[in-house]
């Protein structure tokens, strides 16, 4: 027994020898906008129909709009964050290599159409087959879209023969105190971070690749994520997370090169496949953010060692003040409380990473009847270990913001380095 | 099941909002995409070499009788155990009825969309309660739930004769069915969709839970498909074929373990995940069967 909403292609050769069905309600289904939109209506429609395959105008797409996919290093890593984030991890049903060498063959194919706007595949207007391109961010600029591929530690046991190519800091990250880990929200063999300054275009990437995954990986998990956009914050200042607060102020200067060769980028340090690429950590952070909401501003701004407001270390008026962590008051207490967040992430100043978190809200847990919100955590690092897990291992044990927060997710990927046209994402590890 | 008739409003709006749309735009967006070549499918090469639009239209003459001969033998064969199932509900035999009900619906279910193609059949045999006005509904669903859930083939009498009648008709109107290759391909993945939206989700057998034969004799149905078309799809796509070939061994090799006698195993004995390979088994192998279309001619 079908269901009811699926009855256009039946019936068709049975009814409708000379013009399908299909085709019939497609060009009525044009009229009827044409006249809906007092444009040309059906003769505009069809003439525009008869031209499919010719070349026409394509929508003016501003080069501010593209963020190339093609480079020495992957996008999506030290480009500023887009608006919006559709984050997916996939488990490889294959166990064959050269079908994930296949698989981001027809990966980084997909992902050069889709970061610059363009339809997915040739068969866009064969009457006799599903489109190659799902079709939802037809006509929409590339919005900024960037993919980021990675594989997780699992690709290198021993289904694909890898197991020697494993950089020695790829392992899943050690338990840290606190963790309240679901299964459904960690892990993957691969993973594909979608950005755009549009969720429709962000969506219609992963919706796609995954499309084009099927039969050699499926999704393990997904998660969407967003921030404020340009266009609701035009300067473009620091981001806030759900809490209220600036997050993302202490980061290093992805604008300059030397830094991003220190904490991002990898080097000539083995495995040689992961030169120009980085690792990446992802956290799925839910927010308590009902008992947030209870405490008071001094308690908030103590948690996280920062003013609410500019996002300036308490004491100082200027976001971007040094954190000055020997300041004390008069009794000889510390200005910033040691135990907040911004002092126990920071350290002694020397261990970064640079950080591209989201917010998510999936919406309600039905246990509580509150809202699942929180943090999409992410951050890139050449050393997984001495940069994520060292920060992580004295937040987890001592920051205040531990309380209001849970982490139900984790994962880790290692990041290829950029590919150039002609060649394919991973080919320095699967080619 | 089939509604086209009853909605023709419906349609034709839901035509206006999506069909519209999508011409609109695509129309617009051409030059974008042309000489694009990216594979849309991972290990499949779905996108047909240009030449092969210019050679000569397949010859399907010989698939659709081969295809009209398998489904008046699944007919036949759908009509006698029906009679049987229908003879033990009338009889009063409960558990009789019960191990009749799932094998007899198999051959009703591998060729589905050729009922779907005949009007009201569809509904009247295969409805589930929801799908149609409560008065109106009859068919297996019914005497489904009256053995499971009521326990009883009371009352069922009258309905067993309407389904065996309704079988009946089924049987005499394929005989005229205008079978033609479009049909065959869409036939094939609409076989899968309907394990997609109902068999999956353990929705279609709601009371006995014999979903697993309905899931079975549905992929078995679009597998006949395949084979009779696999001579003409291999030469206009080989990788194509033996692509789907490959997808349908491993999704027969994910039911295996789950056969129980001669029958399958209830499907509320599947685990979550279990259910969930199933389904991605399903996805993988219906993507590359959706392109079969490739060798209509244009």
């Amino acid at each position: 027994m079908k269901p009811k909403d699926n009855k256009e292609a039946k019936g068709a050769p049975i009814f409708d020898k000379k013009l399908s069905r299909r085709e019939m309600l497609r060009l009525t289904g044009a009229s009827g906008l044409g006249l809906l939109l007092g444009g040309g209506g059906v003769s505009g429609i069809l003439a525009a129909r008869g031209a499919t395959g010719q070349a026409a105008p394509a929508p003016q797409a501003s080069s501010a709009d593209v963020i190339p996919f093609y480079g020495s290093h992957q996008a999506g890593i030290l480009t500023p964050a887009q608006n919006f984030l559709c984050f997916a991890a996939f488990d490889l049903t294959t166990t064959k290599l050269a079908d994930v060498q296949k698989l981001f063959q027809s990966w980084t194919e997909a992902a050069a159409a889709l970061t610059s706007g363009s339809l997915i595949g040739s068969a866009n207007d064969n009457p006799n087959l599903p489109p190659s391109d799902t079709g939802e961010a037809d006509g929409l600029t590339p919005s900024k879209c960037t993919l980021t591929f990675g594989v997780g530690p699992a690709m290198f046991d021993g289904r694909f023969g890898l197991a020697a190519q494993r950089p020695s800091t790829l392992a899943d990250l050690p338990p840290f105190a606190g963790d309240s880990l679901e299964p459904q929200w960690c892990g993957g063999d691969l993973c594909v971070q979608a950005c755009a300054d549009d969720m429709q275009v962000a969506f219609h990437a992963i919706r796609n690749l995954a499309r084009i995954a099927r039969g050699t990986a499926v999704l393990r998990w997904t998660q969407e994520g967003f921030q404020r956009t340009g266009h609701a914050d035009p300067k473009g200042g620091t981001p806030r997370n759900l809490l209220g607060f600036k997050d993302g102020t202490g980061n290093p200067d992805a604008t300059n090169d030397t830094e991003m060769r220190e904490v991002v980028w990898c080097g000539s340090e083995p495995p040689p496949w992961m030169k120009g690429g980085t690792y990446m950590a992802v956290r799925r952070v839910r927010l308590r953010i009902e008992v947030w909401d209870r405490s008071t501003l001094s308690d908030q701004e103590a948690t996280f060692g920062r003013h609410r407001q500019t996002g300036a270390p308490i004491g100082a008026t200027d976001e971007f003040a040094k954190l000055n962590l020997d300041a004390a008051d008069a009794e000889g207490k510390p200005v910033i409380p040691p135990d907040s967040h911004s002092a126990l992430a920071h350290g002694d100043g020397t261990v970064k990473m640079l950080r591209r978190s989201y917010s998510f809200s999936s919406g309600m847990d039905l246990t509580t009847g509150q809202l699942d919100a929180g943090l999409l955590f992410i951050s890139f690092q050449k050393d997984l270990v001495k940069q994520f897990v060292s920060i992580q291992k004295r937040l987890s044990k001592n920051d205040r913001l531990n309380e209001y927060m849970v982490h139900t997710g984790s994962a880790v990927f290692a990041c290829f380095p950029g590919v150039r046209e002609g060649g394919y994402i991973g080919e320095t590890l699967l080619g | 099941m089939k509604f086209s008739y009853a909605f023709p409003a419906g349609l034709l709006a839901a035509s206006i909002l999506f069909a519209g749309c999508g011409n609109d735009n695509n129309s617009n967006n051409n030059g974008n995409h042309s000489g694009n070549e990216a594979a849309a499918t991972a290990g499949t090469a779905t996108n047909a070499p240009a030449a092969a639009a210019a050679a000569p239209s397949a010859d399907f003459t010989s698939a659709i009788e081969q295809y009209r001969a398998y489904v008046i033998e699944q007919c036949d064969e759908f009509v006698k155990q029906t009679e049987a199932f229908t003879n033990a509900v009338k009889t009063g035999r409960l558990e009789d009825a019960k191990a009749l009900y799932a094998p007899a619906r198999m051959h009703y279910e591998r060729i589905e969309p050729i009922a779907e193609a005949l009007g009201d059949l569809d509904p009247n045999i295969d409805a589930r309660e929801n799908d149609v006005d409560p008065a109106e509904w009859r068919g297996f669903h019914k005497i489904e739930q009256a053995l499971w859930q009521n326990s009883t083939t009371d009352g069922m009498a009258e309905v067993a004769d309407q389904l065996l009648k309704d079988a009946q008709l089924l049987r005499a109107k394929v005989e005229t069915v205008d079978i033609d290759e479009s049909l065959l391909v869409t036939g094939a993945v609409e076989l899968l969709n309907e394990v997609s939206s109902s068999k999956v989700t353990g929705e279609e057998e709601r009371y006995s839970h014999t979903d697993l034969y309905d899931f079975v004799a549905n992929v078995e149905g679009a597998q006949k498909i395949y084979e009779l078309l696999k001579p003409e799809l291999t030469k206009k796509d080989p990788s194509l074929a033996q692509t789907i070939g490959e997808r349908f061994d491993a999704l027969l090799a994910e039911l295996a373990p789950f056969k129980s006698g001669d029958g399958y195993v209830s499907y509320e004995k599947l685990k979550e995940d279990e259910v969930r390979k199933l389904s991605q088994n399903l996805d993988a192998l219906a993507e590359p069967l959706s392109n079969m279309g490739t060798i209509l001619g244009v």
